[in-house]
């Protein structure tokens, strides 16, 4: 089968968040960055489709010339090839990252069976990029799904909700939006690192739409001005510490 | 802004009106357009919902039902709300920002080609609207202008609360057919698997003992497990740690795993990244036990103990031991 992903490059971003002076972006100065979290693992989950079935996988992204670096990880873990849609680094909005993504599958040269997303973007939480694409492409698609078991052409999907996990049957070709925990992502071999820096990597650019979800600007709401009252250093702070779970009725 | 605001709205698990839906229609009123609610599901089910709907403003609940449509199918379900928006004119279409809100929502987008803002806190009726909406988990707040017509969008849980409407109205119920195509109809819930019983479940605890980095191995979480134990509390983690398998991703509270809300958090070697900060905001109070007093999840915690958590979780069970006499 012919597998694609679609990735995002995101900081990482450590216990306090600061923004840029024009407030248009996080300030990446001291960050480095990483595949967001639920595409890391669509990435792993497309190797071991490809593991299990035989065929071939794509990872795509829609970033910054510094994306690539994302691509060459997702490459590391066992993906073939790659496309980069290159971006001068400004956000684009839902539909138009979902516009060029169709534009870039549409123009493969094989057609793909699965198409994976992360269900949301750990930066941009705007979860509605892969159900666009499926839309536009007239493919079957879920989102939100923790388990994938791909028999002959139809892919079985569990989601986890409350009280249990629901499953659905597509036949494929379809668009599958997965969450963390699906799998746990390998750590890229040595080996796989070396072979990733000379897989293919297909680029274009194209011009940025104007965006119809219009960001004006960032803000990094208000702290909660919590008073922290310290209880104490090291094994001495115990008694302190059940006094504040009685107090709290949480033990007797 | 002419034409209805329409909302989508869910029956929670006691028949009445889903509390998050119920805040989406109060949220709703701020767009000062007569207010519609669509659902889908038998009028049977409408009826208990009636009185908080009328409640909230509702002036008509637009119900679908199809004999398709029984089991949760995304498509078929956002072509029943698109058609209601279209045969109305509405001009805001919104729901809860749940998974399934999210999900219909952003298949209501695709379909009419608009876009949807995702998880609003606040929005300025204009033209164009603008709205403020959460990123990061809630780490960061975006104000952005929507460029179209109908406006969609979800909203935020807990961002305004269910509020009953100045002017109180009848929700007058009308059922109506979707025409929903066969590729409406092709992605569907065709199994629900109950979860297995037993164990303390993470979301619905009233205390979550958790563990980070700084517990440093699978078995490190064994002084944790005790003083869950004598809690009576789940055990959670962060990232960091089902990142190095040391715990279950079902463990793992945060942005992209479990969000709780507990009596009391008590987080031990946990640095507080953000990710792991969107999880536990849910909290009435958070413990933190970290040897760093520099660490960042100190400036969210009520109650801090400098230490390591190897020292001070073991003395922690040893006094509650003492103090039940065990």
């Amino acid at each position: 089968m012919n597998v694609l992903v679609c990735v995002k490059r995101v900081p990482v971003t450590g216990g306090k968040i600061v923004l840029t002076e024009d407030e248009q972006a996080i300030s990446t100065r001291h960050l480095g960055f990483t595949v967001s979290p639920h595409e890391e693992c669509g990435a792993e989950e497309a190797v071991r489709l490809i593991e299990q079935h035989g065929g071939s996988s794509t990872v795509l992204t829609l970033g910054p010339p510094e994306a690539e670096e994302q691509l060459r990880d997702a490459m590391a873990l066992g993906i073939n090839r790659a496309i980069h849609i290159v971006t001068d680094g400004a956000e684009w909005d839902p539909q138009a990252s979902a516009a060029a993504i169709v534009a870039a599958i549409s123009s493969a040269e094989e057609p793909y069976d699965l198409i994976l997303f992360g269900n949301e973007s750990a930066d941009g939480g705007n979860y509605q990029v892969p159900i666009r694409v499926a839309h536009a492409l007239a493919l079957p698609c879920v989102t939100g799904i923790k388990a994938i078991e791909v028999q002959g052409g139809t892919a079985r999907c569990e989601q986890e909700v409350a009280g249990g996990r629901d499953v659905y049957e597509l036949p494929l070709p379809a668009v599958i939006s997965v969450q963390e925990g699906i799998n746990l992502p390998r750590y890229p071999s040595v080996p796989g690192r070396m072979r990733a820096k000379k897989k293919p990597v297909q680029a274009s650019t194209p011009p940025r739409p104007e965006s119809r979800l219009e960001m004006l600007r960032l803000a990094v709401p208000g702290g909660a001005g919590k008073q922290t009252e310290i209880l104490g250093n090291g094994p001495e702070a115990a008694p302190a510490v059940v006094g504040v779970l009685r107090e709290l009725g949480l033990v007797p | 802004m002419s034409g209805p605001a329409l909302v989508f709205v869910e029956q929670g698990p006691d028949g009445a009106l889903d509390e998050l839906s119920g805040q989406a229609l109060a949220f709703a009123r701020r767009l000062e357009s007569p207010l519609h609610a669509v659902l889908v599901g038998p009028v049977a089910a409408a009826e208990p919902m009636r009185p908080d709907l009328g409640a909230l403003g509702v002036s008509t609940v637009h119900v679908a039902g199809h004999p398709s449509l029984g089991a949760f199918a995304p498509a078929a379900w956002a072509q029943a709300i698109a058609e209601t928006a279209a045969r109305l004119s509405a001009a805001a279409v919104l729901a809860a920002g749940s998974e399934r809100g999210n999900e219909l929502l952003a298949h209501v987008a695709a379909r009419t080609e608009q876009p949807l803002a995702a998880n609003c806190v606040s929005v300025t009726p204009g033209d164009p609207p603008e709205v403020t909406r959460v990123r990061w988990g809630g780490s960061l707040l975006e104000q952005a202008r929507v460029h179209g017509s109908p406006l969609l969008l979800t909203v935020a849980a807990h961002a305004v609360a269910a509020e009953p409407a100045p002017a109180p109205q009848e929700a007058e119920i009308e059922t109506f057919a979707p025409e929903l195509s066969e590729a409406d109809l092709l992605v569907r819930i065709s199994e629900r698997v109950p979860a297995a019983a037993g164990g303390v479940s993470l979301a619905a605890a009233d205390v979550v003992v958790s563990g980070g980095r700084g517990v440093g191995s699978a078995e490190g979480f064994s002084v944790l497990e005790e003083l869950a134990e004598l809690l009576g509390a789940a055990v959670g983690c962060s990232r960091a740690v089902t990142s190095a398998g040391w715990r279950p991703h079902t463990d793992q509270v945060g942005q992209t795993g479990t969000k709780i809300a507990p009596e009391i958090y008590i987080a031990c070697g946990i640095s507080g990244a953000t990710q792991h900060m969107a999880g536990c905001k849910g909290a009435k109070k958070l413990l933190a036990i970290n040897p760093d007093g520099e660490a960042s999840i100190f400036a969210s915690a009520d109650y801090a103990v400098i230490g390591d958590l190897h020292q001070v979780v073991p003395a922690i069970s040893a006094e509650l031991r003492k103090a039940r006499g065990t």
